[in-house]
């Protein structure tokens, strides 16, 4: 390897190796071929979308006239918006008390507060489908109006998402400077105002970061749905999954790519919210 | 930090409603589960209930959870975990190190574009495979071209092992890169500089100094491939169902919860004993830890 | 002079992005010798050294080592080691393991190995820590293993990165003296980069003062204190006072100029010079009176006492001579009563022998 020195490269220079350049070209082609064709297919007038025919908007007019797939959307982005609401609060109080104080079994209760990040999903789902069953949820949620049917679905992604916020918003809390909260009180500000004038805005990439891995993770999330959702309601996910073992569509590649477009929107306006706070970090 | 006594008012304000919701609606249900594992189904008038059940009547799932045909399943979807995670070790080495060796103005846009599938839901890249790999897919129609096939791609091992490389492979990219960046690149030159070579300086300095990154990666990628349920569902069909597929089957088709509490709880003990093998490994190379 | 060790033969590094580190550099080190590459940061020196070991290459230019040319051996196989600014000792090997294995990678067999790494540790005096983990050490034992490390694979030339800028100053003068111990009974080639003029002064055999990528002057140590060549070279060693003067008429063995204050002085030099040129002077050169000095060959001038700062052994007095020239005399305070025997206001002569002025042409 090396033997040759190229003039002007040093032996660490492995960013100028072609073996290195070849093998970063082909995993990414790798991970970016399916999702480009899952794009480009879903603008294919074929029907059976397996070769090219000719673009085409149709596939989105179809999906947008199917009512049970718009609906399944819809309720997708009001869970997520909902779950991701209640996490980033309750996950952000976790993250704040356990940043705050010390008291008895801290440890062990931030094992169990770590737990629902690392249990497979399907055991949760399972353990909640058992539990909304039996506490009678799933019956209840079946014939009450929208939103109010999505409740326990949204009480499941909460219980999985928060845990994530509490997560990266204490490592945000970690770098903070005890001394310009004492600075604040010592100037007069009540610990309220310590709390909505520094703190806060300190936490606030934090909160970001938080909200939106708690936005992606319950718009992904298919299996604890798949299990929690009553059998009325469905999310996108589970709308696509049924859809997908009845074969592929160019209605489903249109659907994906709008969601897909969603998310990296999401994730981009998220980035750029949390650039201006980064760089202020001092 | 504060002790949770000089400010009671506000420690139970923060901690009351994570602390709630963690307990109901986790810690309780996952309670539900483990009473449901040791039942079994009601017996009335002499037939078997489909809503009733027998509470804590004893440890007959678990015998059949270690059942030769559910122990194969559980030993399978463990080896089929181990390859996708050795598989995405492979290629997430070199490329965190590559990013991390690339010049400054391309590595932020070289990590963006490994993350970016991460944001992308999992079932519609998954989805996204299938429409590349089924047999008249877009990779059967290109080798079509050239004369080759087709092969039948999906529904068997090998889409299920690409399909979690493919989907958890940011796991394993993050945490290598989080580690090799922060490597003293001087412990690199010192190793050539003594006369090892650049594959002997990567095995006896790069990998032990970048241990605890792999680790976490490993774990990263191991349990959720352990507990997947839709890849090897979507994928893998009825030729590779994982210990996930088992579980799922038995809250749906089977309608048989006991036994698939059994099995969630086995799923479980895998897993905590995955993540003690890693505090154990941690522990052990604490010194390197950079 | 006999065939030299290292020679580096107009090198120049271009990174990318235009800067020029080094910039068409020549340099020849004699075997044996203890050779310093010296010059404020950034001036290009480290990266001459990495180029020397292999870590960098030249973009232009030849370095040879043992008389071969290196263009095209990495430092595996370079004849060079080097010791790192941060050490560079693993963590996660033991002290005896770190110093063995430059040994064991080259395929050096067991028993030598050993024997040789117990040597080096013995050489290093840490026999008595081989075992332990380099987290348990102190960076001034740290050292000690990179040097053992480096030295046990007998390398025609050693290269040392600031050995010493890790180090708290008792540690620094303790070790400088360790260095050129080592130095001498190893008899290898030292190559030492600093931006310490005192550790390059007093452990170097000779010195290459370097400034944006370019060698200003290579000498031995007095010579470079004495007879620097450059503006730069002259600042940058010890203290000078530098005084701008025109030149009236020039011979072979001497210059007349005159400068500001000074009058007309005949200063000797050899060198042919332009215009102007700057007189510098050493402040432990310049003498205090309190009128003016009676002999007629030495450089006078009048002034006021600015600042007296005591030093302990010295004082340092700053004179403020003709509008805009300050002097800076170092005085020795040489009785327990006197001290610098000046007080800030009081009116004073410096003078100083024409033979003590060096005379700079850029």
């Amino acid at each position: 390897m090396a033997a040759l020195l190229k003039p002007g490269s040093g032996p660490l220079d492995y960013g100028n190796r072609l073996w290195l350049k070849c093998l970063f070209v082909l995993i990414y082609l790798m991970l970016y071929i399916p999702i480009i064709t899952l794009i480009a297919f879903s603008f294919n007038t074929d029907k059976r979308g397996i070769v090219w025919r000719g673009f085409t908007f149709d596939n989105y007019v179809k999906a947008w006239n199917n009512s049970a797939l718009i609906e399944a959307l819809t309720n997708s982005i009001v869970i997520a918006i909902i779950a991701t609401i209640i996490s980033t609060v309750i996950g952000a109080m976790v993250a704040l008390m356990l940043w705050r104080f010390r008291f008895p079994f801290k440890g062990t209760y931030e094992a169990f507060m770590g737990l629902p990040i690392v249990i497979p999903e399907i055991c949760m789902g399972v353990a909640l489908l058992l539990f909304f069953n039996e506490s009678g949820m799933m019956e209840f949620v079946v014939n009450t109006p929208w939103p109010l049917n999505l409740s326990n679905i949204i009480i499941a992604h909460v219980a999985f998402c928060f845990p994530f916020v509490t997560v990266v918003v204490r490592s945000r809390l970690v770098g903070f400077n005890r001394q310009l909260e004492e600075a604040s009180k010592d100037l007069g500000a009540s610990e309220w105002q310590t709390f909505w004038k520094v703190i806060v805005p300190f936490m606030m990439p934090g909160l970001v970061a938080g909200a939106l891995l708690a936005f992606t993770l319950s718009l992904d999330d298919f299996v604890i749905t798949f299990f929690t959702s009553g059998p009325e309601t469905v999310t996108f996910p589970v709308k696509v999954y049924s859809l997908v073992r009845r074969g592929v569509s160019p209605e489903i590649n249109a659907a994906s790519t709008v969601l897909i477009v969603i998310t990296v929107v999401a994730t981009v306006i998220a980035m750029k919210l949390q650039a201006p706070a980064k760089a202020g970090k001092g | 930090m504060d002790n949770w006594k000089d400010n009671r008012n506000v420690f139970w304000t923060l901690a009351t409603p994570g602390t709630f919701w963690l307990f109901v609606f986790f810690i309780l249900p996952l309670g539900f589960l483990f009473v449901m594992s040791f039942s079994d189904k009601a017996i009335i008038d002499g037939q078997i209930s489909i809503t009733e059940y027998d509470y804590l009547t004893g440890v007959t799932n678990y015998f059949r959870s270690v059942e030769p045909l559910y122990l194969q399943i559980m030993w399978k979807s463990i080896w089929v975990s181990a390859l996708a995670t050795a598989l995405c070790l492979l290629t997430a080495y070199p490329i965190a190190f590559g990013i991390c060796f690339a010049p400054d103005r391309w590595k932020p846009l070289l990590l963006l574009l490994v993350v970016l599938p991460f944001w992308i839901n999992l079932l519609i890249r998954t989805y996204a495979l299938i429409a590349v790999f089924r047999t008249q897919g877009y990779l059967n129609l290109t080798l079509g071209v050239a004369g080759l096939g087709p092969y039948e791609m999906l529904y068997n091992n090998f889409a299920v092992i690409f399909g979690l490389v493919y989907v958890y492979m940011p796991f394993m990219v993050l945490p290598l890169y989080a580690t090799i960046e922060r490597l003293d690149k001087s412990f690199l030159e010192a190793s050539l500089d003594l006369g090892a070579t650049q594959f002997t300086t990567f095995l006896k300095v790069t990998v032990p100094l970048t241990m605890p990154g792999i680790i976490t990666g490993i774990i990263l990628v191991f349990i959720p491939c352990l507990g997947s349920f839709l890849t090897p569902d979507l994928l893998g069909g009825a030729n590779a169902i994982m210990i996930g597929n088992v579980i799922e089957r038995q809250f749906k088709a089977a309608n048989d919860w006991p036994f698939g509490a059994a099995l969630s709880f086995m799923l479980m003990y895998a897993t905590l004993a995955a993540l003690m093998l890693r505090a154990f490994l941690a522990s052990r190379s604490k010194g390197v830890d950079v | 002079m006999t065939e030299p060790i290292v020679s580096i033969r107009g090198v120049s590094k271009k990174f990318p992005g235009g800067i020029i580190a080094v910039d068409n550099v020549h340099v020849d080190i004699a075997q044996n010798e203890f050779f310093a590459l010296l010059g404020p940061s950034g001036c290009g020196k480290t990266t001459l050294l990495r180029m020397i070991s292999g870590l960098e290459t030249p973009t232009e230019g030849q370095i040879m080592i043992g008389g071969e040319d290196m263009a095209l051996t990495p430092p595996n196989k370079r004849p060079t080691n080097m010791v790192f600014q941060s050490y560079a000792v693993f963590p996660h090997m033991t002290v005896e393991d770190n110093v063995a294995y430059g040994l064991r990678v080259t395929g050096v067999a067991a028993d030598e190995t050993t024997r040789r790494t117990a040597e080096a540790l013995e050489m290093v005096k840490l026999s008595h820590l081989a075992k332990r983990k380099p987290d348990q050490m102190s960076g001034g034992q740290r050292q000690r293993v990179a040097l053992a490390r480096a030295l046990v694979k007998r390398p025609k030339v050693l290269l040392l990165d600031e050995p010493l800028s890790a180090l708290d100053a008792k540690l620094r003068d303790d070790m400088r003296m360790e260095l050129t111990r080592l130095q001498e009974t190893v008899g290898i080639t030292f190559i030492i980069v600093t931006h310490d003029q005192d550790e390059a002064l007093s452990m170097a055999s000779r010195i290459a003062v370097m400034d944006k990528g370019a060698v200003q002057q290579i000498a031995t140590p007095s010579e470079l204190y004495e007879q620097p060549t450059t503006r730069f070279v002259a600042d940058f060693i010890g203290k000078v006072n530098l005084i701008d003067a025109k030149v009236l008429s020039t011979t072979a063995k001497a210059i007349t100029c005159e400068a500001k204050g000074l009058g007309k002085m005949s200063v000797p030099t050899n060198k042919s010079c332009g215009d102007t040129v700057a007189i510098a002077v050493r402040p432990e050169k310049l003498k205090l009176s309190v009128s003016k000095p009676a002999d007629a060959k030495l450089l006078a001038i009048a002034g006021k006492v600015r600042d007296v700062a005591y030093y302990g052994d010295t004082s340092h007095v700053v004179v403020s001579a003709s509008d805009g020239l300050d002097l800076q005399i170092n005085v020795q305070n040489d009785t327990r009563t006197g001290g610098s025997g000046v007080e800030r206001g009081q009116k004073i002569w410096v003078s100083w022998a024409p033979d003590d002025s060096i005379v700079l042409t850029e």
